[in-house]
């Protein structure tokens, strides 16, 4: 059954985003030190878009604000993140909702 | 200062809640500018979503008219799902199918921008592309807010705060504490495009009839749940997961909603179709207990960003609705006496607290924390009895006597029968 799985990339891409090309990303680390010395680091898991990652080499996290849907999770479940709506007009726009 | 931005009143936000306000208000000649940061109202709302009639009775009558709606709802199912089964129980009726309509699915984007342009028409101005960063306080009394916008500055007599359920503005003036993970819940759903014959033949429903199912139990971990509904030409298939859920148990909705498409029970009603649409959204189920301070000097706090939603019922949109016109109603008794004092614009929750919106949220106040607590409820219980149901079922030369012997064995062990009465006993208190 696992084949029948969809892949996230592919269900974010059949969402309307408008990415803000120039302000850049809406959410930012507040101190990534903090990053490197939490060890639950739920931000890997809890974002249903998998926004946050982990970066191998530099043990940095990294955040693909171009798939947020600006849920809330990660601003409850994690006080290093400093959160923001994208500027007026960006971010998701679904066709359904 | 006399070239300032000035309205009556300043909506923050275009959903059900600000709508609602907007359109009351605008009914009744009152300047109000609704400020709504996607691009156009709707582009960032979700919900399941099962949209109730009756509260749109005075804000939009006649509904649903020409508003977009998919299916008016004749039966509703509930599921308690274990790994590879469930038990469940249906209600359908003739009389779901009279009209006015009791509820119908929805699709927010389209909901929300139609419910705009009726608030436009009856001269509420819309406002999109703008995000509010700030409320203006002067001596305490909220007085407008700050845009995203050159020269965004807006001034108002009052604000009303229909800005969700992540509320920064509400948050900001100290109105309330931060959501704690136990009273969110992450809701990811998927619309799936689907052939309306087929529909029809695998709900078993003709014409614009709809089906909701509402999930819950042991396939799921902590107090999930999940949930399908039919639309005119698609499913929509959810799951919430309340946050310290998704934490503990290290799978977050959208993990979750793969594996609910797998299961056995609802694969074949999904069967064949094509995803549209990848939705996530949070949904306030702290319940009365967490609802924030809802009215200060000039502002008002309405729906979710209010935690204005009975999660056990699936309702919030009728809450939020509810709530905008009761804050619209307030502001024009407030207006006659031009006094937007928080000592005035309490009035509105004095409507709230007599009305189904804060009667209902108190009923239920003490379940949120007694899901929580009590995985019970929710995992051994549902898992309990569909094992009991298939043990019944099953003819393999065990007489019955025996196999209730078993039955009541394994909840013995389980669960235990003084448990058994105390659970009793938390779930008649929670509800009753």
């Amino acid at each position: 059954m696992e084949e029948c799985k969809m892949r996230l990339e592919d269900k974010l891409y059949l969402n309307g985003y408008k990415i803000d090309e120039i302000g850049g990303s809406h959410l930012h680390i507040k101190d990534p030190d903090v990053c490197k010395t939490c060890e639950l680091k739920q931000c890997l898991y809890i974002c249903a878009c998998k926004v946050y990652e982990l970066d191998e080499n530099t043990d940095k996290i990294v955040i693909n604000y171009d798939a947020c849907v600006e849920c809330g999770t990660c601003r409850i479940a994690c006080d290093n993140i400093d959160w923001k709506y994208p500027r007026g007009g960006f971010g998701i726009a679904y066709k359904f909702g | 200062m006399s070239n300032k931005l000035r309205y009556d009143v300043i909506v923050v936000g275009a959903g059900p809640a600000g709508l609602a306000a907007a359109t009351v208000l605008a009914k009744s000649g009152v300047k109000v500018i609704v400020i709504e940061r996607g691009r156009f109202p709707g582009a960032k709302n979700v919900m399941g979503g099962v949209f109730y009639t009756d509260c749109m009775k005075g804000i939009v009558d006649e509904f649903p008219g020409k508003a977009p709606v998919e299916r008016h709802v004749i039966e509703e199912r509930m599921w308690l799902l274990d790994d590879n089964s469930h038990v469940g129980i249906t209600h359908k009726n003739e009389m779901f199918n009279k009209e006015p309509h009791n509820c119908y699915t929805v699709f927010r984007a389209k909901l929300d921008k139609w419910f705009a342009g009726e608030a436009e028409k009856a001269g509420a101005l819309i406002i999109n592309n703008t995000v509010v960063l700030e409320p203006i306080v002067e001596n305490n009394k909220v007085i407008g807010v700050k845009t995203d916008r050159p020269q965004g500055d807006i001034y108002a007599n009052v604000v009303i705060a229909a800005d969700g359920v992540n509320s920064l503005l509400s948050k900001s003036l100290g109105l309330r504490k931060e959501l704690k993970s136990k009273d969110v819940a992450i809701a990811a759903k998927e619309v799936i495009g689907l052939n309306e014959d087929i529909i029809n033949e695998r709900f078993n429903v003709k014409g614009s009839e709809g089906v909701t199912i509402e999930i819950t139990g042991s396939f799921f971990p902590g107090e999930t749940m999940g949930f399908i509904y039919t639309n005119k030409k698609s499913v929509s298939l959810g799951v919430g997961m309340i946050l310290e859920d998704v934490i503990n148990s290290k799978m977050n909705a959208n993990d979750l909603l793969e594996s609910m498409k797998q299961h056995p029970s609802i694969a074949p009603l999904i069967a064949g179709g094509q995803t549209k649409e990848f939705l996530v959204h949070l949904i306030p189920e702290g319940g009365y207990k967490e609802m924030p301070k809802l009215v200060m000097d000039g502002f008002m706090v309405v729906g979710d960003a209010a935690m204005m939603v009975n999660s056990i019922h699936r309702e919030g949109s009728n809450l939020a609705i509810t709530s905008g016109r009761y804050a619209a109603e307030t502001y024009l008794e407030a207006a006659k006496i031009n006094d937007f004092s928080e000592n005035v614009l309490k009035k509105y929750i004095h409507k709230l607290n007599n009305s189904f919106v804060i009667k209902d949220l108190k009923k239920y106040k003490n379940l949120p924390d007694l899901l929580q607590k009590d995985k019970r409820l929710l995992q051994k219980y549902p898992r309990l009895l569909n094992q009991a149901a298939f043990e019944l079922l099953t003819v393999n030369g065990i007489p019955k006597k025996e196999k209730e012997k078993m039955i009541w064995k394994t909840a013995k062990k389980e669960i235990g029968i003084s448990n058994m009465i105390k659970d009793l006993i938390k779930i008649w208190r929670s509800v009753k």
